[in-house]
């Protein structure tokens, strides 16, 4: 039998070994892009949150032959080069993923991390979670496009809920769930024994209770973590901007078209995306208005309709679980936008048909002379805020 | 013939229906054919001169017909035209 130092020399010999100059000027030369080189850190989860190479994914040897297509992809012809502290378990690992996966370009660099920093090489030192955090969000770090990184992003997020209604409910719920690290809400109504058919953050006990503060209780049952601001106010003209300033997402659930126009005129100045919903019956609506990279609010719907053909909810009546699809979809668009993984709804608005199960999806194009988007965010003036067409005649129509 | 997908809120104007066939050569005809089926729905759809209303937006397929030829985007058998107002439910 031969010795496990024998074993890995014989094994070094039948794989490729780089030496760390060469991984160094792959790394500084475009490495990232997707279209180099994957570096993978093969050592355990404590090593690489001391310190890693830049830009290197974490599969540990143990989890070696069932995480590295989640890390890597299924191309086998891929250059993967693997490291650990010194050269011998990414050895090990670059034979595994030789010889029983197939993958056709593997190389483990030579001397590990430890000569890498002998050279003089840079390392990036991660944040890291607590051992609590990462039993929480254990099932995101499984996920190659959340991950550690996306999971950072997550709990450095602050994200706006315009309403802690229908919609605001359920995202409330779930982003907090997902770890979104602050979670703003804006809403002036207390919890009625009417909203409880759907608005799921609130109780039986808290009825007559501010929303804001039984979202609040909710949330915190859910994850102590997350940071509440609460803003028990109706959002106006002269509000908006000092609220919704420094949020990195808002999620629209409002009840009415003046404040829709308003709150797109002010993240347009602001530059701030908004993914916004609204529901009727049994359809809802869903798209992300992300300023200067797709369409505004006003691109698509240039004038509010006069109220007759705009009933809200509590007018006509929803399906109690509408509001629930609806408002986990904007928490998908949410942590979309915040971990930057996958596409988003910018450009596109989405039916759903609840009684035919149907989902339409339609383009919408930024508008070249929309009033608010086609120009400069600093030449729209607080005068011209959430003004529309016929705008006083609407308001006296609404009531 | 083409279909129509009527929004909640016309759906009273048209006997509850959720889709109308409606034909035309162009998207013009077929709304319009739809208001001479459905009286109701002409002041809805559109403006005393004839234009649609700007409230509402009106897609042939996936596509807004603002970026088409508007009213004369021509119409084939079996596509589908979409009407969409605004809706604003949301919270309370």
């Amino acid at each position: 039998m031969a010795s496990g130092a024998e074993l890995i020399r014989q094994i070094k010999e039948q794989i490729e070994e780089v030496d760390p100059k060469e991984v160094h000027e792959i790394s500084s030369n475009g490495h990232g892009n997707g279209s180099g080189p994957v570096i993978v850190d093969v050592r355990e989860q404590h090593e690489f949150e001391e310190s890693h190479l830049p830009g290197a994914v974490h599969v540990p040897r143990g989890h070696l032959e069932s995480r590295i297509e989640g890390a890597v992809g299924s191309d086998r012809s891929k250059r993967v080069i693997l490291y650990c502290a010194s050269g011998q378990r990414s050895a090990l690992a670059a034979h595994t993923l030789q010889e029983l996966l197939g993958y056709e370009d593997v190389a483990s660099m030579r001397g590990g991390i430890t000569l890498w920093k002998d050279r003089g090489y840079e390392v990036e030192v991660p944040r890291a979670l607590t051992p609590e955090q990462r039993e929480r969000y254990s099932r995101h770090l499984l996920v190659p496009e959340v991950g550690l990184e996306g999971q950072m992003k997550l709990l450095d997020a602050k994200v706006l809920l315009l309403g802690a209604g229908g919609l605001g409910s359920p995202a409330a719920l779930y982003l907090a769930a997902a770890g979104v690290g602050t979670l703003g809400i804006v809403d002036n109504d207390v919890v009625d024994l009417s909203n409880l058919q759907r608005q799921v953050a609130h109780s039986n006990d808290r009825i007559g209770v501010p929303k804001v503060d039984s979202a609040e209780i909710s949330i915190h049952e859910i994850n102590p973590d997350v940071k509440v601001e609460k803003y028990p106010v109706r959002l106006g003209a002269d509000n908006i901007m000092e609220i919704i300033e420094g949020y990195d997402v808002v999620v629209d659930g409002l009840d009415n078209f003046p404040t829709r126009y308003l709150l797109n005129d002010a993240s347009v100045r602001l530059q701030i995306p908004v993914v916004s919903a609204s529901i009727l019956g049994f359809e809802g609506q869903l798209s992300v208005f992300h300023p200067y990279e797709g369409p505004c609010y006003r691109c698509l719907y240039p004038t509010p309709p006069p109220a007759e053909l705009a009933p809200s909810c509590g007018a006509a009546g929803v399906l109690g679980v509408l509001p629930g699809v609806m408002g986990l979809l904007q928490s998908v668009e949410v942590i979309k936008l915040v971990t930057g993984a996958g596409d988003t709804m910018a450009g596109r608005l989405l039916l759903y048909d609840a009684l035919g199960t149907t989902f339409t999806e339609l383009k919408v194009r930024r508008d070249p002379d929309c009033p608010i988007c086609s120009r400069d965010p600093g030449d729209i003036s607080d005068e011209e805020m959430g003004v529309f067409p016929d705008y006083e005649a609407f308001c006296a129509g609404a009531g | 013939m083409a279909t129509i997908k009527i929004p909640p809120v016309l759906r009273g104007s048209v006997g509850g229906e959720k889709e109308v066939e409606a034909s035309g050569s162009d998207v013009g005809e077929v709304l319009r054919s739809l208001a001479s089926q459905h009286p109701e729905t002409e002041s809805q759809l559109f403006s005393e001169d004839g234009a649609l209303n700007r409230y509402v937006n009106v897609y042939l397929n996936d596509e807004d017909v603002r970026v088409l030829d508007g009213l004369e985007t021509s119409v084939s058998d079996g596509d589908t035209v979409v009407i969409l107002p605004a809706m604003a439910g949301g919270g309370p």
